[in-house]
């Protein structure tokens, strides 16, 4: 048997194993109880194997093609026609690679932090990488949908058990938001079924379909990967959902969660409502650039740390959706590729960065119990090996060029140059407004005179918070400094996709 | 020699990795001596280059080293141009930075960060070396912006401090304003002419200058005008001109090694080396030349004039700064590539070895830095009054020093300048560096004769402890005082006339001023007796006198001036009042306009009225309904009946 042929399934279906498993070793609240350790092991094993299995992933991958890879299709509901039906092309892989790579982090960010059912808070991590690994791979409509909606479930309760004071408020805003937008891709799923009698994607993609119908298959898709995303107006659940959600929902929300959005624009709706999406296509860049500017004012006003990033995430995750619907307002050769090359490389990139904020901010919240940046002040004196931390990943939120944060800033603002002089320069406005939302929050936090006894007690990081914020900080570094195999992975299977998109389907 | 150059600039990296990583380990010796013997390796390597080319007469050199990405067509790669302009660049670098390690051994020698000052410092010098040794537009912003944090990092150095913390945000912002520009240049460049190679897209240059675009409402601009003027904006940022200054004397807040350094030889020189850079396309565009033209004046004077008033001994060598600076822009915007850049020569280590100086009387005076508690310093420093002398003449432009020549072949050149439909512009440029002339050496000797002459002002415990600088200080002033004093005479006739620069720069022949100097020059020591019959040397011995005459003979003058013209004065302190428009008015405004977004945007529209309201509406909706829901089972009855009445009529009637 040749495992590579099931490579797919094992990464979906390892780690939700592994979480059922942490789910009946069950909950031990004493720490250090062999049972409660071997809970923990277990969790961490199974992110780690998993994470080595998609290194294969990422090695047997070929780049020259943008065909499907690692395709596995069975049949699921015949009576349907719906199939169990995975692959992977440029544009999932390197999420892949990301949810395989944070996922293990978070569960070590989590090793001992949390002290209440520890169990199923691992387990339901475990289940949700599986869940959003399945929502990369899936190539049928039905089986995308059962995995989006699902992946919901975990991060429901990862906020509601977890979270915060205001955590029901936050999880209940957070599911009807998303949950309001993903019924409205089911509608359109429905109708593109009844139109070729099946849910495969690629069927989706080739049916004939009119001007008034791709609007609206356009509309139904834009609701629901908007909120994703999360695009201006409809953001306003991420800055509740991340201030009241454990540290590593945060992550996993900010890593991976919003990066579905833009993979539904990519995987979704450009291919398949080609012209929906030209006729829409001014309008979502419009709502980008407000995202951009907008965003970026709010979160310089913002007094929470959490709520600061969570606002610094919609102003950066503008960059992707501007970079994917440029397309049809260049009109020079070539720039069209850079723009979705730069939003895919954005997305990795602001997964990188804003799990390694959230993780950061999460470092001083567990000691001090305090998200506000005006309790803190002059953390470098007592936390300076921490302090190094934040300060590079506030530099590479700011988009420094030689961290990850500047190659996907940098590519979309040169395409979008080519499409409009205004595009560029109000996407531009990222420069000074990312640079003082972070940089500001770095002064009042990390410099100056210790601010009052809760920061003179700060102990700097310990061992596992050190490995974490190292882990990230190297994978920062080298995805900025060489970029190369990232953005290699996916140029083939962008631009056929541009090709496919540009053809109208009128 | 690609080898060397990997080593030049790989070299202090990797110090600076050590010594940031492992400096607790390693301990406070171990840092110095590395990264020392890094950035000195760096040096003698950059003058086995500098003599390679000069010497040997190699040809410049386009490397890639590797591709960091490639999409679209776009090879995005990091790469290396070794020509002329770049060897001399990095010849001056690696020197000052070489000095500063030095010095900072004896400056910081009782500073807890010492090992995270070395590591800066070195992390600096790669960065720098990045920046001009790039052979394309991606590195150039890379260097650009990575210098820019090692710059915010050390400004910040003190991070305890809150002036030093606010200066290095604002550096830096105030930067990013620039490079907001500066991106945006970088992107036109790419779409003009679909490469980030400095090569290539000089090949296209006619290309570039042939197009147009259109920004606002239906007018056309020339692509290379807006390709150069955005660029610009990019070195405004970094090299400090009107109205993107106000970071820099701010920026003395970070420890004097680093004001020598960072904000005064090298980092803020980059806009000045990037235009010269980029002389192929900026001579393509006179438009573009003429606004580096005149942001340079008025930055030039303008900010000479400030020096005048200030009394922190390191910020008047920061408005000087400032001033040389623009006088540096004006050349570029008189196509006067090469003495723009040999002014920047002699500038590094003249006024490198002004702060330098003003370090060693701030050590010696135990971090006082009030000019007016100073005086008669002369007698207890004669090392640092010999070579702060040699500094302020330098400075000046007395002839002989380095700053002679210099300065006096920059405004000769900007005299020359002059060609069909420049107009007005021409007038202020050539008005502004003149009597800015006056104006450097008015503040120059004001601080000179302030610090090291007259009356003793300090108190008398200072007094009881001051004395000489140890070695460690002393001897990085003795060795850029030597540069400062005569590397003029030997450099001048090679960089500006000979064939130094080679086809580094670019002048087309319409504004080749250099040429048409050529034809009067008749060596170095014929400039240097010429000297006295030009106004410039007379406006500076002018500065000179009145200086010593205002603060010497007649101190009460000064003090009678500043209480007559009070408006003028208040002026000059408030910095033009720059400074309160940003922090009081872009600043503040965008705050309020954060909070007004915030509150009344997303609080207020989106989640009150759209999201919030949707809930609750739906939910009062939900509340009337369930009204009807009784649970009796009359009402149902009646319900149905009248249900069923409707239905019928309905029936009836319509069908």
């Amino acid at each position: 048997m040749n495992l590579s042929q099931y490579l797919l399934s094992i990464l979906i279906w390892l780690p939700i194993a592994g979480g059922v498993v942490a789910l009946a070793i069950g909950n031990d609240d004493e720490l250090g109880s062999s049972r409660s350790s071997g809970m923990r092991f277990v969790s961490l094993g199974t992110s780690l194997l998993t994470f080595v299995i998609s290194i294969g992933l990422y090695q047997g991958f070929d780049n020259g093609t943008s065909a499907m890879q690692f395709v596995e299709r069975v049949s699921w509901i015949p009576s349907l026609d719906v199939w169990y039906y995975l692959g992977v092309d440029g544009i999932s892989v390197p999420l892949i690679l990301l949810t395989t790579f944070i996922t293990p982090l978070v569960v070590i960010a989590g090793w001992d932090t949390i002290k209440v059912r520890p169990a199923q808070y691992f387990a339901a991590f475990l289940i949700l990488e599986g869940l959003m690994i399945g929502v990369f791979c899936a190539l049928d409509g039905l089986l995308f949908y059962v995995f989006w909606e699902a992946m919901l479930i975990p991060m429901f309760l990862i906020i509601g058990v977890w979270g915060g004071e205001r955590r029901i408020y936050a999880t209940i805003k957070f599911f009807l938001y998303t949950f309001l937008g993903s019924v409205l891709m089911l509608v359109a799923f429905i109708y593109l079924y009844g139109l070729t009698g099946s849910f495969d994607l690629f069927k989706f993609m080739n049916a004939p379909l009119g001007l008034l119908a791709q609007q609206l298959i356009f509309l139904a898709f834009l609701l629901a990967f908007a909120v994703k995303v999360p695009m201006w107006p409809v953001h306003t659940w991420l800055p509740d959902a991340h201030v009241e959600a454990p540290t590593g929902g945060s992550v996993i929300l900010a890593a991976i969660m919003l990066k579905m959005g833009g993979y539904g624009f990519v995987r979704l709706s450009l291919p398949i409502v080609p012209d929906g999406s030209a006729y829409f296509a001014n309008f979502v860049i419009a709502l980008s650039l407000i995202a951009v500017v907008y965003i970026g004012f709010v979160a310089l006003m913002q007094k929470d740390m959490k709520k600061l990033i969570a606002y610094s995430s919609i102003a950066h995750m503008g960059f992707v959706t501007l970079g994917f619907f440029l397309l049809w307002s260049i009109t020079a050769e070539t720039g069209t590729v850079l723009g979705i090359s730069g939003g895919m490389v954005q997305m990795v990139s602001h997964g990188l960065i804003s799990g390694a904020l959230f993780l950061c901010v999460g470092v001083l919240y567990d000691r001090v119990h305090s998200r506000q940046i005006a309790d803190y002040g002059g953390v470098a004196n007592t936390m300076p090996v921490f302090a190094a931390f934040m300060v590079l990943f506030a530099m590479a939120n700011a988009g420094l060029p030689g961290t990850s944060g500047f190659v996907g800033e940098f590519m979309v603002i040169i395409a979008s140059f080519k499409a409009n002089f205004w595009y560029a320069a109000l996407a531009a406005t990222t420069l000074v407004l990312g640079a003082a939302y972070t940089l500001w929050m770095i002064k009042r936090v990390v410099y100056g005179e210790v601010a009052n006894d809760n920061v003179a007690k700060l102990e700097d990081l310990n061992r596992r918070e050190f490995i974490v914020l190292a882990i990230l900080a190297i994978s920062v570094l080298l995805v900025g400094l060489w970029p190369a195999p990232l953005v290699d992975m996916m140029n083939v299977t962008i631009e056929d996709l541009v090709r496919q998109v540009g053809q109208s389907k009128l | 020699m690609l080898n060397y150059y990997l080593t030049i600039v790989l070299a202090p990296l990797a110090a600076s990795v050590v010594a940031g990583l492992f400096g607790k380990q390693i301990g406070r010796a171990a840092s110095h001596w590395i990264t020392i013997l890094a950035v000195g390796l760096s040096f003698a390597l950059s003058m086995i280059v500098l003599k390679a080319f000069v010497i040997d007469g190699m040809q410049a050199e386009n490397i890639s080293v590797y591709t960091w990405a490639v999409t679209d067509g776009l090879r995005m790669e990091v790469g290396f141009l070794v020509d002329r302009l770049t060897a001399l660049m990095m010849a001056v670098v690696t020197f000052v930075s070489f000095m500063v390690h030095i010095y900072t051994i004896g400056y910081m020698h009782d500073d807890p960060g010492y090992q995270r000052f070395f590591s800066y410092i070195s992390l600096f010098t790669f960065s720098m070396l990045m920046l001009v040794m790039s052979n394309n537009f991606l590195q150039l912003f890379f260097g650009w912006e990575a210098v820019g944090l090692v710059s915010y990092l050390l400004i910040g150095f003190w991070y305890k401090r809150e002036s030093a913390i606010f200066a290095n945000l604002k550096a830096f912002i105030v930067n990013r304003v620039g490079d907001f520009g500066f991106i945006l240049g970088i992107a036109a460049v790419v779409m003009f002419a679909g490469s980030l190679d400095y090569a290539e897209v000089f090949s296209k240059s006619n290309e570039i200058a042939a197009q147009e675009i259109v920004i606002l409402g239906d007018t056309p601009w020339n692509a290379m005008t807006v390709v150069c003027i955005l660029l610009f904006i990019g070195a405004m940022g970094k090299s400090a001109q009107a109205p993107l200054h106000v970071w820099l004397p701010d920026s003395m807040e970070g420890p004097t090694p680093i004001s020598a350094l960072i904000h005064a030889a090298t980092m803020v020189t980059a806009g000045i080396f990037m235009v010269a850079r980029m002389s192929p396309l900026f001579e393509l565009s006179e438009t573009a030349l003429a606004v580096v033209l005149i942001i340079g004046a008025i930055t030039a004077f303008f900010m000479g004039l400030l020096g005048i008033v200030q009394n922190d001994i390191k910020r008047v060598v920061a408005y000087s700064t400032l001033s040389q600076l623009g006088y540096m822009t004006v050349a570029l915007g008189a196509s006067a590539y090469s003495a723009a850049i040999f002014h920047l020569m002699t500038h590094a280590f003249f006024k490198a070895l002004l702060f330098l100086a003003a370090g060693s009387v701030i050590i010696a005076m135990h971090h006082e830095q009030d000019i007016r508690k100073m005086g008669g310093v002369r007698k207890y420093m004669p090392i640092t009054y010999w070579t702060a002398l040699i500094g302020s003449l330098a400075l000046i432009g007395f002839p002989g020093s380095a700053g002679f020549f210099s300065k006096d072949l920059l405004i000769e050149a900007i005299h020359e300048s002059h060609w069909e439909g420049q107009g007005a512009v021409y007038w202020i440029a050539y008005l502004s560096v003149l009597l800015g002339v006056f104006v450097t050496a008015l503040y120059s000797f004001r601080m000179f004769f302030l610090v090291f002459h007259g009356e003793e002002r300090m108190d008398a415990e200072t007094k009881s402890h001051l004395h000489e600088t140890p070695w460690v200080v002393t001897v990085p002033l003795i060795l850029l005082a030597i540069p400062s004093a005569i590397i003029g005479w030997y450099t001048v006739e090679p960089v500006l006339f000979g064939p130094f620069f080679d086809n580094a720069l670019y002048e087309t022949e319409r504004h080749d001023v250099i040429a048409r100097m050529a034809a009067d020059w008749h060596g170095s020591a014929g400039l240097v007796t010429h000297a006295f019959q030009t106004p410039i040397f007379w406006l500076a011995a002018a500065g000179v006198l009145t200086a010593w005459f205002l603060y010497l003979k007649r101190p009460d003058i000064p003090d009678t001036i500043q209480q007559k013209a009070t408006g003028l004065y208040n002026l000059l302190v408030n910095k033009y009042y720059m400074d309160d428009l940003y922090i009081k008015g872009f600043a503040s405004w965008g705050r309020s306009f954060g909070n007004f977004l915030w509150r009344k945007g997303d609080e207020l529209v989106i989640d009150g009225v759209l999201v919030n309201g949707t809930a609750n509406a739906v939910g009062r909706l939900a509340g009337v309904l369930r009204q009807i829901q009784t649970g009796y089972l009359y009402t149902y009855a009646f319900a149905m009946i009248i249900g069923l009445t409707m239905l019928l009529s309905w029936l009836i009637w319509f069908r």
